[in-house]
């Protein structure tokens, strides 16, 4: 369970903003919220299997580019049409300058 | 007791109606009628993933499961014949009557019929997923697929039909593609695609004929030109489906006339999404009816609020994508409201188009590029539009000021 893996830099991401990462065959969104600390889900939106890293940050919320389904991307809880399924949630912290996420 | 919710018409409009009226707690009967025999579904796939999916199938908006679970029912293959305004009452083609404390009319539209002799069963239009298997059935090497109308519907389909290899033949009556609310700029990029796919364009060619024996078809352009077809498939426009409430007397004013709040002029009956017309009030109140996913999606929501008496008024910026190739478009707001224009390149090909009224105020942003390249920007621009914002157009056209940064403006 401690395989952590690193991800990217602390600074490769804005505030209030994402970004890809791919990793063993599978593709993550890593999030950097406004207060500064770091998240990660799956990449793929529940909905369409459209990636996340398109999409936008306000606060919470990561919203899907292709048809503005929203998930809390701190809990991965989606929030209304036209998602229903939740998004997978994974362990992030931040080392030396780099984000690292667990992927179990 | 209450005599419950009845909702015409399970597309996306009704069936996120149904859904958001158990949401917010209703707890009254709630009855969803549709003349499909299947599940509330989502049409956009149908020119799109289901023309090329080995084993098409629909996106149901709500399994058999959730609807149980919410104790929404649903009727399907049935049409609703006539409303009884005094008694509460909507008579079904089944013979059954239903009676409501709230009606909601979400009957969505119809492609507009090309208005010629000489089609046959090779003329087809393409609105349900039964309508897209047909379709479905005629792409493949080869076979020649002639589609009518440069819009969204047909050239999704013609990107579909390359992707099958079929050959295919787009014929538009306008001078180009796209001709209705998307800018020439972004349509050029469109009509540029097509062409290296190997789609045959011609545009502003009226039609003079059509000979459809049944296992081909002939069409005879203005211009002389003749273009023989395995299928056409037509696709100039849609109408909207009003006769159930033009029958009731109910105001059709470019389809069924709503207010701000999705009241027809029954206080008692609403109508929205695509068979609708309201006032959007971003434009000052300018009347419109929208033909897409999002406007039926948040209406439905929206006419489920009001049912249960929120007294909202419809506050969304109109929003349309279309996805070809490996092409994305996506437009926020109506292009026509704008007097200028400032452009916004984003890299790898994709730019945006930010429309500008005469007062500096944003009223539309329109994108195209690879995947979803615009997709953010496009929704920052919706959200400077429904702000009524008037950013500087310097600070839209350069790359390197952040969009999100004009939001706190």
């Amino acid at each position: 369970m401690s395989d952590w893996v690193e991800a990217c830099d602390a600074g490769d991401i804005d505030e209030e903003d994402v970004m890809r990462f791919d990793h063993g065959g599978r593709t993550f969104a890593i999030y950097r919220s406004p207060d500064d600390d770091y998240f990660a889900t799956d990449g793929l939106c529940t909905h369409e299997k459209v990636h996340l890293a398109d999409g936008l940050v306000m606060d919470d919320i990561i919203e899907c580019p292709k048809h503005n389904g929203r998930f809390n991307y701190k809990t991965g809880a989606a929030r209304g049409a036209p998602v229903c399924v939740n998004l997978r949630t994974y362990p992030v912290k931040v080392d030396a300058g780099k984000v690292l996420i667990q992927i179990g | 007791m209450a005599r419950g919710m009845v909702i015409i018409g399970a597309g996306e409009c009704g069936g996120r109606a149904a859904l958001a009226l158990r949401d917010l707690g209703y707890d009254g009967p709630v009855t969803l009628v549709g003349d499909e025999p299947h599940l509330p579904y989502e049409r956009p796939p149908l020119s799109k993933d289901a023309m090329v999916d080995d084993l098409p199938a629909i996106k149901a908006i709500a399994s058999d499961e959730i609807l149980a679970g919410k104790s929404i029912r649903h009727i399907h293959s049935v049409q609703a014949k006539a409303i009884d305004r005094a008694a509460h009452t909507v008579r079904l083609s089944d013979g059954s009557v239903l009676t409501y404390d709230k009606l909601l009319l979400a009957t969505g539209s119809t492609p507009r019929r090309l208005p010629m002799p000489g089609l046959g069963a090779r003329c087809v239009y393409l609105r349900t997923f039964a309508d897209a298997l047909a379709i479905r059935a005629h792409l493949r090497p080869g076979n020649r697929i002639a589609i009518v109308g440069g819009g969204f519907i047909g050239l999704e389909l013609a990107a579909a039909a390359r992707k099958l290899g079929a050959e295919v033949t787009v014929i538009e009556a306008q001078r180009r593609i796209l001709m209705r609310g998307v800018p020439a700029e972004i349509a050029e990029v469109i009509h540029g695609a097509h062409v290296a796919e190997g789609v045959n364009i011609l545009c502003g060619e009226g039609i003079s004929a059509i000979d459809d024996n049944g296992s081909r078809v002939r069409i005879t352009l203005a211009g002389g030109l003749e273009v023989s077809a395995d299928l056409a498939v037509i696709g100039i426009g849609a109408v909207p489906v009003t006769g159930l409430a033009a029958e009731a007397s109910l105001t059709i004013d470019n389809g069924i006339a709503v207010d701000a709040k999705l009241h027809t002029s029954d206080p008692d009956i609403f109508a929205a999404g695509d068979c609708c017309s309201f006032p959007l009030a971003v434009y000052g109140g300018r009347r419109v009816r929208l033909e897409a996913w999002r406007n039926a999606q948040e209406q439905g929501a929206l006419a489920a609020r009001n049912m249960l008496g929120a007294g909202e008024s419809h506050a969304a910026v109109p929003w349309f994508w279309s996805d070809q190739y490996g092409l994305s478009l996506q437009i926020a707001g109506l292009s026509d409201e704008g007097h200028s224009v400032v452009r916004r390149d984003l890299g790898d090909g994709a730019f945006i188009l930010f429309h500008l009224a005469g007062d500096g105020r944003l009223v539309a942003a329109s994108g195209v590029g690879p995947g979803n390249a615009v997709a953010r920007d496009i929704r920052l621009a919706e959200m400077l539009i429904g702000k009524r914002a008037m950013p500087s157009p310097d600070a839209l056209g350069s790359q390197t000021v952040k969009l999100k940064s004009l939001l706190a403006a």
